[in-house]
């Protein structure tokens, strides 16, 4: 019973941070893309005109979704009106449930029941998220295929190559990041990152592997199909791309569905790369900096200090995403598969021979 | 403390009850967004220019259910084959550091065959978009 009832709680606050998020993420790419390209973005939303400043968060988080909610339900003629139906479906619900498997804080002792801050407990936490990466794939191939559209069918078809091209530099990184820190359980990999290097530095994944956190850096951008891989979706050569024929909740979905998976790049980034919940020198006794005497810090604002270690560096990597969606320019499409293929491919596979190597010469450290 | 919750030989499927549970409640999430415009919505109001495909103004002609270029289905052969390797890959990893130089050798091996074969479909074109 309790193992019911903890598991849908910490699921339910999972899935629903992760659609706070998306929808926020919403509003700051529009706020960013003005403050990058110096125009305006989002400035209209208000209470009946009695607010002083704008509510442009307001706007994504409540206009929006009525908006869309009473649209019509548009299905062209032609098109395969169960499938149809069903690619949005395809499409948000593996970006949602990836972030389950990630840890975001130890763990905190409720009335004697220890519970793990991540929605799933999984030993196996890094294939988990493999495999739901892996299904996002179906929504768009579905999506462009049953609008019956060609530019749809142009965009899907595009972004299943893309996506899967990239998806096998992805799993390479990941198994020399399970090399390095010898476990598939990602709870594990965020303790290991606790260590510190000679006493001084934490030992966060990136300074062990710098070319792993590129590839999975770019291949997640990829994934998510934003500029520069929006190829898939390219407004100027193909109206919208897969989803040109959606309109109302269920392009709401594909949207979503692209902003849940930015989260979940940045999640996967910070729990591999950048500590994930690890506040630098704090352990469980309190902050202990090199050469100085220990700071106590106990209890309870240890796990909060954890939670907003963790918040911050996922909102920081989501503003990085946006930032370079708002930067660079798109790419053409033989760029994108040389990039893949014989680009990340050969550079992840060079990556885990030599960490391999490493771990063999240089011994646990490594 | 992960290994006290689930020992391997105590491991049981109550491990999976979260990720049922998620499953479950994103699937209803999803389910009801992709539907509610058929509750919310006004009712489709049919006609036939209207329910054409959007096809930037050009008038509609034939269906888009029909070939496209192969290249897209070599990259399709190509993820399979590297995918279903990389698979092989992950259990290699977990129980490298118990296997030593003998694992190490062993996936050299392999990954010199995956290595080739990469050469191979590059020195043939299947990487080349024109």
């Amino acid at each position: 019973m309790d193992a019911w009832l903890i598991g849908g709680v910490k699921s339910l606050i999972v899935i629903a941070m992760v659609l706070q998020l998306s929808a926020l993420l919403l509003w700051v790419e529009r706020k960013g893309s003005a403050l990058i390209q110096n125009r305006y973005g989002a400035n209209r939303a208000n209470f009946f005109g009695v607010v002083p400043f704008n509510l442009g968060f307001l706007n994504t988080l409540i206009a929006d979704p009525i908006k869309l909610f009473t649209k019509e339900d548009f299905v062209p003629a032609g098109a395969d009106r169960f499938i149809h139906s069903l690619a949005p479906f395809l499409a948000l619900f593996p970006a949602l449930i990836t972030f389950a498997a990630i840890p975001f804080g130890d763990y905190v002792v409720i009335g004697g029941t220890t519970i793990e801050l991540r929605a799933v407990d999984l030993d196996v936490g890094i294939l988990y998220v493999v495999a739901m990466v892996a299904m996002s794939v179906y929504g768009v191939v579905l999506a462009g295929w049953a609008s019956n559209n060609r530019w749809a069918l142009l965009g899907s078809i595009r972004g299943a190559a893309q996506m899967i091209s990239y998806e096998v530099a992805l799993g390479l990184a990941l198994v020399s990041m399970v090399l390095t820190y010898n476990t598939l359980d990602m709870q594990a990999m965020v303790y290991a990152q606790g260590e510190l290097i000679f006493g001084v530095l934490p030992a966060w994944g990136f300074l062990y592997q710098p070319a792993a956190l590129l590839i999975v850096f770019t291949a997640g951008m990829a994934e998510s199909k934003r500029v520069p891989f929006d190829l898939p979706e390219a407004e100027s050569e193909l109206v919208a791309g897969y989803f040109t024929e959606y309109s109302g909740g269920k392009q709401a979905a594909f949207m979503l569905a692209d902003f849940a998976e930015v989260v979940m790049t940045a999640g996967l980034v910070v729990t591999l790369f950048f500590g994930g919940w690890q506040v630098p020198y704090l352990t469980a006794e309190g902050w202990t900096l090199p050469f100085m005497d220990l700071i106590p810090v106990t209890g309870w604002i240890v796990t909060v200090l954890q939670l907003a270690s963790f918040t911050i560096k996922v909102l920081f990597f989501c503003w990085l995403q946006i930032l370079v969606r708002w930067t660079l320019p798109r790419f053409r499409y033989d760029q994108l598969m040389n990039l893949g293929w014989k680009g990340m491919i050969p550079l992840a596979l060079i990556n885990l021979f030599i960490t391999a190597l490493m771990i063999l010469l240089v011994g646990e450290s490594a | 403390m992960i290994g006290a919750l689930c020992a391997p030989a105590v491991c049981s499927m109550s491990d999976y009850i979260p990720v049922a549970l998620t499953f479950l409640f994103a699937a209803i999430i999803v389910a009801v967004m992709v539907s509610l415009n058929r509750v919310l919505g006004p009712r489709p109001d049919r006609n036939a220019i209207k329910d054409e495909t959007f096809e930037c103004g050009n008038e509609h002609t034939g269906s888009a259910w029909r070939r496209f270029a192969i290249k897209f289905y070599m990259v399709a052969i190509l993820f399979i084959v590297f995918d279903v390797e990389v698979v092989f890959m992950y259990p290699w990893a977990v129980v490298f550091r118990e296997l030593g130089w003998f694992g190490f050798v062993e996936m050299t091996m392999f990954m010199a065959v995956l290595g080739i074969g990469l050469l191979f479909a590059w020195r043939k074109g299947a990487l080349e978009w024109k």
